[in-house]
This record gives structure tokens, C-alpha cells and sequence, in this order.
């Protein structure tokens, strides 16, 4: 069974959805704390959604030097699988995982909706059960959700096919890029697609029961990350 | 003979704290404490209070503390049922679900901090009924609020709406609590006085309550959470006086938030809570450390002994009556056994908290305070908290009023239905909330099943296949024209809220904001509004099981509209009962429940299009209304409604059209084809479509079932006519009755109704500049 590690920064508040969602998808989830130095033989680390540390200073500034992060870091240098969520996209780009950062929404306020956004890239760690581009809807909530980057780096990542995620701009209902995220990006990844930042929730959407399972594949995509390291080696 | 009779003088020696000024009658006045009181404190303790037991009976005595002007009328609700695990009088009452699972719920206010630092009043309200509801080991699922404000006409108004909208967000947003509901209105009346009630909703196991009471001599009180500093001291008094010119003198007093802390002192309360450590937890809200431990040692019937110069303060040199009345926020008071209170630090540590020890549990009944030894407060606990002075003002309702419920608008030149429904969906209290609920979190947590927008919000019991529905409701200008009607009205609409999503009304918890108590125009409009609410919910079997009373809601103009706010749960038996308020599939039937008499008193066509607040509003049968409640949950649960949506401000007109618009992320409008003629279409047609009699709802279901659903209805005694049919996308809402017919295009309402408030609030950013 995957092993799912789940980190809990102090300020986390999408910890226990993102842990039972990758449960519910048949991983073994479970938490580390921010002080633990341990990933406990992770496959694949999560970084949650919130507020890791109240996020006084920028979002995810300061949890990048907390001691678990030294061994996300360590993990992800040797291949590991990391996927990030919102807060936890943050503190990739923070602790330099991913290129770019995230900024103050262009409307200046917290936005919390459902959006379209398109699976543009199918073999990473967090999207690789889905087995074609696909559109789905995900409930964001984020007051810092605008991605920007330098123009190198942004066309390195269209060139490179490092967009994981994008805003729909042509949805009617969700009004396309709710942040002013540059080229409508929702959600990238390094090149191996070993490491991903999406801002949306696919966590919160996996159930039918509440109206929506569009977030299901991604975690059916944490669940059996084992056979995407298998095809990558 | 309770322990307080028998308190010897010797026991209540307390001495002034060095430096401390002299109580003086002047001195006693800066108190809001009168003679009266005074004189009662004298007899309390045998001889003259310090400074610093002034400062506390000032603050338990307050209106906010002690409800002394409202406690003889909130006796009259009905707080028992089957349902009830704890009633009013804890932090947070708690009604039973099912298979173990139990809600707590409570409503609180915090206009006056709001009326004069919008950001910090909002937000640290949201962190207060927080507090509340997890110091009874329930964790919060879910929150609502209820804001009033004037007209968005003025910039100061849009400043104070974008600042509380702003603070209660980003509150529970960082805490990650969901916002599942809420309402907002915009009247004349709120200029200088908004309002903002928030509501908090937590689910526990039963067996995991645990309650505010201290018990156990020689147990220790120990202080969990953020550093206590100079902020908010007598916030509690600055609630309890009507707001002035001066009161922007106080906003220093107005507490400073720190939801991360918070976060972290739910994680370690529940830990506390559930893992066995403490005896009993009590938040630090209003009057703070006073408050706290004065209450939870006079509900445990014991006494307590702490030193103020234990507490951890942000800055040197505070004074025990700082220490004693500051408001800080995100603190808790615990109650811990001595052989415990290393493990209860140990937890509290591993959230980064503080937990210190300030005092222990006493058997003389003493309520005492020293500082580095120096005892300056010894007052009889169970006294200081029991007999705090009750007064039975004069009820009287006012000449204007009466004459105002006779009174009809002036005639209008050239109404047009049309005209007039567009006008309405265009008004800021009709209108969508979308970019108010767009700014807080609906969906952490995973569990939102019907979220804002809808007419109550829905979560899953996590781990379940059941759900809590939840709502708050107040229709304010039914409560000014006819206090009691208003006030059964009130409930109703909670009720039909809650039943519309197909859930079973459970019971309440009320937020009272009126005006000054000592005005017997005001007193009336209480307690006839009391008498509403209680009446409505002994009807329909929905108990209240606490809240909060706000007076003093006064601006230099006068009072506030009376607006008892009401917040209801209800329980959601199966997740697939749920319904949604929004026609659904073209060829639908659509079914209008309920009788129209076409009654404008009151309503939002005269307040809104002819600025004219006054006639009689409709009454409220309440049997009716208990009977449409148990109709609308025994079709849910057959599963045959697609859709039902309460008929309340605008009437059948606006209900229709709201149904018509869709929700906020619908592709587009879906039209519908209605004749009232067999309804009541003798009715002239503005009352016909802009009247507001209650017990009124539209629903929609499967052409094939549309006579189950009119023969379930007469079964329940329900007044039900097929009305209708849903349309198609993008089509048009036509209405006809008689030989009138009116019609709009869905798409359009559909975008006057979402931009109503964005257009109002373009220029918000310069709004605050100007205030800054």
C-alpha cells in the first residue's frame, strides 16, 4: 500500500481532508508533525492546505524552515513524490521546489468558488489517473493565489509541459482565473512531474454524496504512485 | 442556605492595590454601576470595594455579563425538549442528532467593537463564538453570520461592510471553519450601529461534553493561550451604553484577533477535552479572567483564589484590574487536577501554547484575588454572580408605532410589475451575497453538502450518511411594525428554511440586538418579540438553547430596528434528502404551497420602491407553519421534491425569480411558465406578487409526481395548486393571473441579481482611503 505522509504545520487546516481523501482512495495515510524530522517511509508527502504558520509574514515563508521540511527536501531531491495544496503550493515555491511564487489575488481579496480548470498534464505524481486531458471543477479558497514568474521561467514551463493545472478562461459559470494567476496557471510541477503545486482543492470534491467527485483522480493518482515510479524508473 | 449566607466577614478582608485611585461616587459612575447597585455592593460585602472590586462588579453587573435587564423575559422560552443535552447558561447549548452525535450551537454579537473598528470587531467576534462552542468539546463545522448595515449609498457604510465582511473572513478562514449560510441587510436604521452576529456550529460525541463548572478543592485554574495585554478592558461595559460621538474614543478597546492562535487553542482544547486532562474549560470572552473564573466558580458552587501577578501579561507593570478585565483574546481558562497539570502543559506546549498556573479551587465560596500576595478582591462568588441586580423596566409601545401599522404608502405613479421586480432583485438586502460569501471558505473541511446561497446550508455528520442543516433569520422590519408577530415570523422563516432543505427543525439559539431597555418603546419591542419567538418555537417543538442579548444599540438618530436574530439547526436524516432551493429540469412541475392573502404591510415593495416602512404586517399561523414544515420533510424523504424555496422579502414574485436565476455557478437561468389564477388570482396583482404572508413555498417536482406531492400535501393539510412549468436555459420567467401576464427574460434578472452589490462597491477601495 502507498504510504501517503500528510504534514501538519500548526496553522494546517486541510490536514484531515486531504488525509482521508488519499485513504478513502485506498493510500495509508497519516500525519507528521512540522517538528518531527522523519518522513516515516513516505512514498509520497502531501502539503496541506492552511494557514502553516498564520502566514504573518507570506504564506509559506516561514514553514519552509521547519525541520520536516529538511526531509521533504531530502525526499524530493531523491526522487520522492511531494504534492502541495494552496498553503502547501505556497511553501514549494517558498522552499524553491517549484519556480515562481504565489501573490495577492488581483481582486485583492480571499475568493472561494468552484472553478474549471483543465488537467493539462497527465504523468505526475498527483494527476496520473487521469488518462487524457480532462476538464473538471474545483472549489478554490485562497486570498494569495496569483502565480507569477519571471518570462523565462513561465516559457520554460509552457515549453517544458509544466503546467499541471489551468483556469478555464472560456467558463461562464466560474468566470474563468478567479486570481490573475499569470497565463491562467492553476497548478504546476518540476520536470519529472515528481513534485506538484495546485492551488484548487481536489481533496474537498470526492465524494458524490456532497454533490461532486471531480477531485477523486487525484487522489486515486496519490494512492498508486507506486506504479508511476515503477514506469518512471 | 446556600455557602454565600455563611461567609464570615473575616474570610472578605481585601485591601486597595498600591497606586490605585480612591472609589469615589464619581469613580463608581465611570462604572455604569447606579446608587442602587452601589449601595447593593456595599451590603454584599460588608464595607467598601476596592478599585479593583468595582472593576469586576462593573463588569459582571454590565447588561453584556449579567443580563440584568433582559433575564426575567428570557425565562419564558422554552428550553427543554427530547433533543436538549444542555440548555441555556453554558457557553454553547447542545442538541441531540443521532447514533451519539450531538451539535452545539450558539449566536453571539459583536456590533459595538464593529460600530467603530469594523476589521478587528467582526473577526475577533467570529473568534469569540468559536471559543464557545469548543470549550464544550464539540469541534466547529460550521459558521453563519448575520450583518446590518445602512445604506450602501454612503461611504462610510461600504467601508464598515467591507471591513466586517473582510474580518470575518479572513477569521474563519485561517481557523478553517466553513461559512454555510448567513444573511445581510441593508436599512436606514443600522447607519452608525451595523450589526454582526455570528454563529458557530460543532458536532461532538455526547459522551465527550464537558461543561463550565469548577469543581474539586484544591484543583488548579491554570491560563491557556496568548499573553494577557491592556486591550479590550471593559469592552464587556463598552457593550452595555449606547454609541456616541465618543465611542470612537473607544477604539482602543476594541480586542485585537489572532486566529492562528485560535486554530491552536482548538487543536489543545479538544485534546484537553477529549483526551481526559481537565475537569472544566471556560473561554475568556467578555469581561475576560473575571468573568471566566468568577462564573465557572459560581456554577460549581465553590470558591477560587488566584494571583493576578501568575498571569503572563505582554508588558510589564499591569495592574491586577487590568489583568482581571483585559479582553486579549484567543485565552482559555482550564480547570485541572494538581497530579494533571504536567500533562495539561505538555499538550498545551506541543501547540506551541502557554498554559500556566494562576490559581486553585477554594471551599469558602470566596472569589479572591491577589497579586504577589497581596489580596484585592474577596467577594462572595455565588453573589457576585447570582445576585447581580435585576430590573423589570416599563413596556410600553410607542404612539408613532401603532399609528405606523395603520398607515398606508403613498399612491405610486405608473408601477410596473415588471419595473418593480427588477427594482427589487436590484436592491442590496434582496440581492445575491455572492461577493460577501465568495470572501469566506465554504468548502474546507470536505463536507459541505448545500453550501451558502441556498436557503439553509448543509454539512455531513463526517463518517455518516446524515447531515445538520443550519440557518439565521430575521426579517427586522416585521419585528419594528409588530414586535410579537415579527418575532414568531422570525422562527418561522428559520423553520421553513431549514425544512425546505428537507431537515427537521431541532431548535434555536437567538441573538436579541434591540435598543436602550431603559426606553419602554424599546422594552415593548423586546419583550412582545420575546413572546413571538417563544410562542413559535413551543409550537413547533424547537426549543432555544442559549444566546445572546445586545442592547444598546442606539446611534445619535436613535434605536436600531428590533432585529432578534435567529439561528436554527436542523437534522438532514439521509444526505440524499436534500434539496436545493433552484428549478432543475425543464418540464418540472411547479407547485405553490401555502395561501396568499396578498398582505404589503411590512413589505420590501413598500420599504424598498416607495420607501414607506409601515402597515400591518400578515400574522403568522403557526399550525400551518408546522404542518408545511412536516410536509416539506416527509416529501424530501420520499424523494420527491427537486427543489423548494421559502417565499419571504418580495414575495411570491422574487421567490419565483430566485428560483428562476439558479445558483451562483449555474450556466445560466432556466425559465419557468407560472399562472397564480388558481392560487389567488382575484388578487389585485402587486399583492398577489409582491405581498408577504408566510407559510409560503415553491417547489418543484417530476411532472409524473406531481400528484403524490399534491396528495401528500392535502394530507398534511397543506394548501398546494400546480402552478406551472420549469423551462428551458436562458429562457424567460413568465407569470400570469387572470388576464395579466408578465414576463423577463431569466438571463437578465440573473445578472441585475449578481450585480447588485459589486456595482455598489466599486469604489470600496477609496471608501477605506477616505476613512484611513
Amino acid at each position: 500500500m502507498v504510504r501517503v505522509a500528510v504534514v501538519r504545520f500548526p496553522g494546517s487546516n486541510c490536514d484531515e481532508d486531504a488525509r482521508r481523501g488519499a485513504e478513502q482512495s485506498g493510500a495509508q495515510a497519516y500525519f507528521v508533525w512540522h517538528r518531527d524530522t522523519s518522513l516515516q517511509g513516505a512514498d509520497l508527502v502531501v502539503l496541506p492546505g492552511g494557514f502553516s504558520y498564520g502566514d504573518y509574514l507570506r504564506s509559506g515563508a516561514i514553514a519552509r524552515f521547519s525541520p520536516i521540511m529538511q526531509a521533504v527536501q531530502a525526499h524530493a531531491a531523491a526522487g520522492g513524490g511531494v504534492v502541495g495544496i494552496c498553503n502547501g503550493f505556497q511553501i514549494l515555491c517558498e522552499a524553491h521546489l517549484l519556480p515562481g511564487a504565489l501573490m495577492r489575488n488581483a481582486g485583492l481579496t480571499f475568493v472561494s468558488k468552484p472553478v474549471d480548470v483543465m488537467v493539462e498534464r497527465t504523468d505526475t505524481v498527483f494527476t496520473w489517473a487521469f488518462d487524457r486531458k480532462t476538464p473538471v471543477r474545483l472549489p478554490v479558497a485562497h486570498g494569495e493565489g496569483r502565480f507569477v514568474a519571471d518570462a523565462e521561467t513561465l516559457a520554460r514551463l509552457e515549453g517544458e509541459g509544466q503546467v499541471v493545472l489551468r483556469y478555464l478562461k472560456s467558463s461562464p459559470t466560474t468566470e474563468g482565473n478567479p486570481n490573475g494567476s499569470s497565463n491562467d496557471i492553476a497548478g504546476i510541477c518540476n520536470a519529472a512531474g515528481s513534485i506538484v503545486g495546485i492551488m484548487p482543492h481536489p481533496e474537498r470534491v470526492v465524494d458524490p454524496r456532497l454533490g461532486s467527485a471531480d477531485g477523486l483522480l487525484f487522489m486515486r493518482s496519490l494512492a498508486g504512485v507506486r506504479a508511476l515510479s515503477g514506469a518512471a524508473r | 442556605m446556600t455557602t454565600a449566607d455563611i461567609i464570615s466577614p473575616a474570610l472578605l478582608a481585601a485591601c486597595a492595590f498600591p497606586g490605585e485611585r480612591l472609589v469615589t461616587p464619581e469613580v463608581v459612575r465611570e462604572h455604569n454601576l447606579n446608587q442602587f447597585e452601589y449601595d447593593k455592593i456595599l451590603g454584599l460585602l460588608g464595607r467598601a470595594p476596592t478599585l479593583t472590586e468595582l472593576g469586576v462588579f462593573s463588569a459582571l453587573w454590565s447588561e453584556h455579563c449579567s443580563y440584568k435587564h433582559s433575564k426575567p423575559i428570557l425565562r419564558k422560552f422554552p428550553t427543554t425538549g427530547p433533543a436538549v443535552v444542555q440548555g441555556p447558561g453554558e457557553n454553547a447549548g447542545v442538541l441531540r442528532l443521532k447514533d451519539g452525535w450531538a451539535v452545539a450551537f450558539k449566536i453571539e454579537s459583536h456590533n459595538h467593537p464593529s460600530a467603530v473598528e469594523p476589521y478587528q470587531g467582526a473577526a475577533t467576534g467570529v473568534g469569540g463564538i468559536l471559543r464557545d462552542v469548543f470549550t464544550m468539546g464539540a469541534r466547529p463545522i460550521a459558521m453563519l453570520n448575520s450583518l446590518r448595515f445602512g445604506s450602501l449609498d454612503t461611504a462610510r457604510n461600504r467601508y464598515l461592510f467591507a471591513g466586517v465582511v473582510r474580518g470575518v473572513g479572513d477569521y474563519g478562514n485561517c481557523v478553517g471553519i466553513p461559512t454555510l449560510g448567513g444573511e445581510v441587510s441593508f436599512a436606514e436604521g443600522y447607519t452608525g450601529n451595523p450589526l454582526v452576529n455570528a454563529m458557530c456550529v460543532g458536532l461532538l460525541r455526547e459522551e465527550q461534553l464537558i461543561t463550565a463548572r469548577a469543581h474539586g478543592v484544591g484543583n488548579v485554574l491554570l491560563v491557556v493561550g496568548a499573553r494577557t495585554g491592556r486591550d479590550g478592558i471593559h469592552g464587556a461595559s463598552f457593550a452595555s451604553e449606547e454609541l456616541s460621538e465618543k465611542s470612537e474614543a473607544r477604539r482602543p478597546q476594541v480586542q485585537v484577533g489572532d486566529p492562528f492562535c485560535e486554530k491552536l487553542l482548538l487543536e489543545a482544547s479538544l485534546e484537553l477535552i477529549h483526551g481526559g486532562y481537565i475537569v472544566a474549560i471556560q473561554d475568556m470572552g467578555a469581561a475576560g479572567l473575571t468573568s471566566s473564573s468568577a462564573e465557572m466558580a459560581a456554577r460549581g458552587g465553590v470558591g477560587v483564589q488566584i494571583d493576578t501577578a501568575l498571569v503572563p501579561t505582554r508588558e510589564p507593570g499591569m495592574t491586577p484590574y487590568e489583568i482581571l478585565l483585559s479582553e486579549s483574546q484567543e485565552r482559555m481558562l482550564v480547570v485541572a487536577e494538581p497530579g494533571r497539570v504536567a500533562e495539561v502543559q505538555a499538550v498545551c506546549a506541543r501547540w506551541e501554547l502557554g498554559a500556566t498556573p494562576i490559581g486553585h479551587v477554594t471551599d469558602d465560596g470566596v472569589f479572591r484575588v491577589a497579586h504577589d500576595g497581596l489580596t484585592v478582591v474577596a467577594i462572595p462568588g455565588q453573589r457576585l454572580v447570582d445576585d447581580a441586580p435585576v430590573y423589570h423596566p416599563e413596556a410600553r409601545e410607542a404612539e408613532a408605532a401603532i399609528a405606523r401599522r395603520s398607515a398606508a404608502p403613498p399612491a405610486r405613479a405608473a408601477a410596473s410589475i415588471e419595473g418593480d421586480l427588477r427594482a427589487l432583485l436590484d436592491t442590496p438586502t434582496i440581492a445575491s451575497k455572492r461577493w460577501v460569501y465568495e470572501q469566506y471558505d465554504s468548502t474546507v473541511q470536505a463536507s459541505t453538502a448545500l453550501g451558502p446561497g441556498s436557503d439553509a446550508g448543509v454539512a455531513q455528520v463526517p463518517g455518516t450518511s446524515f447531515g445538520i442543516a443550519v440557518t439565521v433569520d430575521c426579517n427586522s422590519r416585521l419585528v419594528a411594525l409588530d414586535p410579537y408577530e415579527g418575532g414568531k415570523a422570525t422562527v418561522a422563516e428559520a423553520a421553513r428554511n431549514i425544512a425546505c432543505s428537507g431537515a427537521v427543525p431541532l431548535g434555536i439559539t437567538d441573538c436579541l440586538n434591540f435598543g436602550n431597555p431603559e426606553k419602554p418603546e424599546v422594552f415593548f419591542q423586546f419583550r412582545e418579540a420575546c413572546r413571538g419567538i417563544a410562542d413559535a418555537c413551543l409550537a413547533f417543538g424547537t426549543p432555544v438553547t442559549g444566546g445572546n442579548v445586545s442592547f444598546y444599540n442606539e446611534n445619535p438618530n436613535g434605536a436600531i430596528d428590533p432585529t432578534p436574530t435567529v439561528g436554527m439547526v436542523g437534522l438532514l436524516e439521509s444526505l440524499d434528502h436534500r434539496v436545493s432551493s433552484f428549478f432543475r429540469n425543464m418540464g418540472d412541475a411547479i407547485i405553490v404551497l401555502g395561501r396568499t392573502e396578498g398582505v404589503l404591510g411590512g413589505s420590501a415593495l413598500w420599504a424598498e420602491l416607495d420607501r414607506f416602512v409601515g402597515g400591518a404586517p400578515a400574522p403568522v399561523d403557526l399550525q400551518a407553519e408546522r404542518r408545511l414544515q412536516r410536509f416539506l420533510v416527509a416529501a424530501a424523504r420520499e424523494r420527491l421534491l427537486r427543489s423548494a424555496h421559502d417565499c419571504s422579502e418580495g414575495g411570491l414574485a422574487v421567490a419565483l425569480a430566485e428560483c428562476a436565476i439558479g445558483g451562483p455557478y449555474a450556466p445560466s437561468g432556466i425559465g419557468a411558465t407560472v399562472d397564480l389564477t388558481p392560487h389567488a388570482g382575484a388578487l389585485d396583482p402587486q399583492h398577489l406578487l409582491f405581498g408577504e404572508d408566510h407559510g409560503r413555498v415553491v417547489i418543484t417536482c417530476s411532472r409524473m409526481q406531481a400528484d403524490r406531492v399534491l396528495v401528500l400535501a392535502g394530507e398534511h393539510g397543506v394548501p398546494a395548486v400546480a402552478a406551472g412549468t420549469v423551462g428551458e436555459r436562458h429562457g424567460s420567467l413568465v407569470i400570469s393571473a387572470d388576464r395579466s401576464s408578465w414576463q423577463w427574460p431569466v438571463d437578465e434578472l440573473r445578472r441585475i441579481f449578481f450585480d447588485a452589490i459589486p456595482r455598489r462597491l466599486q469604489h470600496v477601495a477609496t471608501d477605506a482611503a477616505l476613512e484611513a
